[in-house]
């Protein structure tokens, strides 16, 4: 101890702590600060075009989940379309055949009721028409036959037995 | 260069081997005595050697050898010398001759003795105590050392090299230098500032403990290099870093902070009497282990590993020597980790210091 305190060099430490401090700050200033700091650069730049790549990575990931998404949907909407289509068109048919029935029945009831109309305007006709027959035949026979007594009896007979027939 | 100067380095340890081995041999065959070299005395040279290595000194010199007529040739450069003696005295070291004569300055006499400079009279008399220790004037010494040249010089390549490594970034990536860099200041940052400072505080502290590592560990790598100039192992050095991490602790803490040293909550009143001066010396022992770690490690690698090398001198013979040289080589390795591993520890420790600094104890 005695011998390291012997050799201690007060001329030496001054030196040396002059020339270190100064040779810091030096270094300071024109070296470590500009090494430093582009290296700190250099790292930023590394690390945000690593996040940019990731970011990249997910936003690809995410537009072709949206893709799948969309192409999914799309093909539910083709679905439910044709299914939409297929079920309007049977019940088109459905309908169709629902009014021409009905139109059809409507048709044959019409022409039944005409039919039966005609009918009992054509009998009404034919016993106007029968019965005028029958007065002048009538007329005639009576014309006749009035002269004729057992012949009026005879006609007239034969005219009830006909009219009950009818 | 340093490749040069290991060649250098190694001749120089070979030549003074023959010489060694020259000498013993004429011993024997003339028997003349001022020639020889007793083994107790390569011992004294190779503890001179790395005692001397060990120290700051007032000029640059690589190495030195003994020229044919017994003058010593030193390579290198004198350096400034900086006292403050009735005002300031600014001359070269090369005044001193490596410590072997006075120099005079403005009337005043200096001279070197073990490595501090004493202000003595024309005759460069030292006066001794009852200690043996001189008791002549030390003036204030702000020398420009072998040591501080050498932080001058990394503290320029430091600046050089990551000032350009910042301007290379301005295409966001950096070339050449900064590829080799940049992992090492994230590391840095990421594993050491942010988890022990927390992601809030970190950038207060991030300068400091980025400059700190890497002085350290270029200091240390090169303290080992054959130039040998080693900085951190000066307790002065450690004790300048060290006092700056106390320092920014200290000014940085929050309230936090000095409530878990006065007055630690969770405990009851007499144990917070009993802990409040143990908290408060422990802010001190922490730079405190942080300055002798760091000057302890360096400076033990450096004794060893140099030791080991003197060995292969003393053993001289075929199974020794390329032993401790292996020795040496596996513990050069391993100083290679040391130098390393001691920047981290002292980033690491200075962070963690700072981090409970900061501390927000939200829990309690």
């Amino acid at each position: 101890m005695e011998k390291l305190i012997e050799q201690f060099s007060l001329g030496l430490f001054f030196w040396q702590l002059l020339l270190f401090v100064v040779l810091v700050l030096i270094l300071a200033k024109f070296a470590w600060k500009p090494i430093l700091n582009s290296v700190n650069e250099r790292e930023e730049g590394i690390k945000n075009a690593l996040d940019e790549a990731e970011n990249a990575r997910i936003e690809m990931q995410s537009l072709n989940a949206d893709n799948e998404r969309i192409l999914k949907e799309a093909r539910a909407e083709r679905e439910s379309m044709l299914k939409e289509a297929r079920e309007i068109k049977e019940k088109v048919i459905a309908d169709a055949k629902e009014e021409a029935q009905v139109q059809a029945n409507k048709m044959i009831s019409q022409a039944q009721e005409a039919i039966e109309s005609e009918k009992k305007a054509a009998m009404a006709e034919l016993k106007g028409q029968v019965a005028g027959l029958s007065l002048d035949i009538a007329e005639k026979v009576v014309r006749e036959e009035l002269s004729n007594k057992d012949k009026q009896l005879k006609l007239v007979e034969s005219m009830l037995g006909e009219a009950t027939l009818n | 260069m340093y490749k040069i100067s290991l060649v250098k380095f190694l001749t120089l340890l070979m030549f003074s081997l023959t010489f060694t081995v020259n000498a013993q041999h004429g011993d024997n065959e003339e028997n003349h005595g001022s020639a020889m070299r007793p083994e107790g005395d390569i011992k004294t040279e190779i503890k001179e050697y790395i005692e001397h290595h060990l120290l700051d000194s007032y000029d640059f010199s690589l190495y030195s050898y003994e020229t044919d007529e017994g003058k010593h040739e030193y390579v290198g450069f004198p350096l400034p010398v900086i006292l403050v003696d009735n005002g300031l005295k600014v001359f070269s070291s090369s005044k001193f001759h490596h410590g072997e004569t006075l120099a005079e300055v403005d009337g005043n006499y200096y001279k070197v003795y073990h490595n501090k400079i004493y202000k003595t009279d024309a005759q460069g008399t030292i006066t001794y105590d009852e200690a043996h220790d001189p008791t002549n004037v030390k003036p204030l010494d702000f020398s420009i050392t072998k040591n501080v040249f050498f932080i001058i010089c990394i503290s320029l390549f430091m600046i050089f090299m990551f000032v350009r490594m910042g301007k290379s970034y301005k295409n966001g990536m950096p070339t050449g230098f900064g590829r080799f860099m940049e992992p090492i200041i994230l590391y840095i940052r990421d594993d050491i500032a942010i988890p022990n400072i927390g992601k809030k505080h970190y950038k207060k502290y991030i300068s400091y403990l980025l400059t700190v590592f890497f002085f350290v560990w270029i200091v240390n790598l090169l303290g080992l290099t054959p130039v040998g100039i080693n900085v951190t192992n000066n307790i002065a050095v450690t004790f300048a870093l060290a006092i700056i991490t106390y320092i920014l602790t200290t000014f940085t803490a929050n309230k936090n902070y000095w409530k878990h040293i006065f007055w630690m909550p969770g405990v009851p009143v007499p144990m917070k009497i009993i802990l409040a001066p143990i908290e408060l010396l422990g802010t001190f022992i922490k730079p405190f282990s942080l300055m002798i770690r760091l000057y302890a490690n360096i400076t033990a690698g450096h004794i060893v590993l140099m030791s080991i090398i003197g060995l292969m001198f003393i053993f001289k013979n075929w199974v020794g020597s390329p032993l401790s040289f292996a020795l040496a080589t596996m513990l050069g390795i391993l100083e290679l980790l040391v130098a390393a591993l001691q920047a981290y520890i002292f980033t690491m420790l200075s962070a963690l210091y700072f981090g409970s600094a900061v501390e927000e104890h939200d829990d309690h």
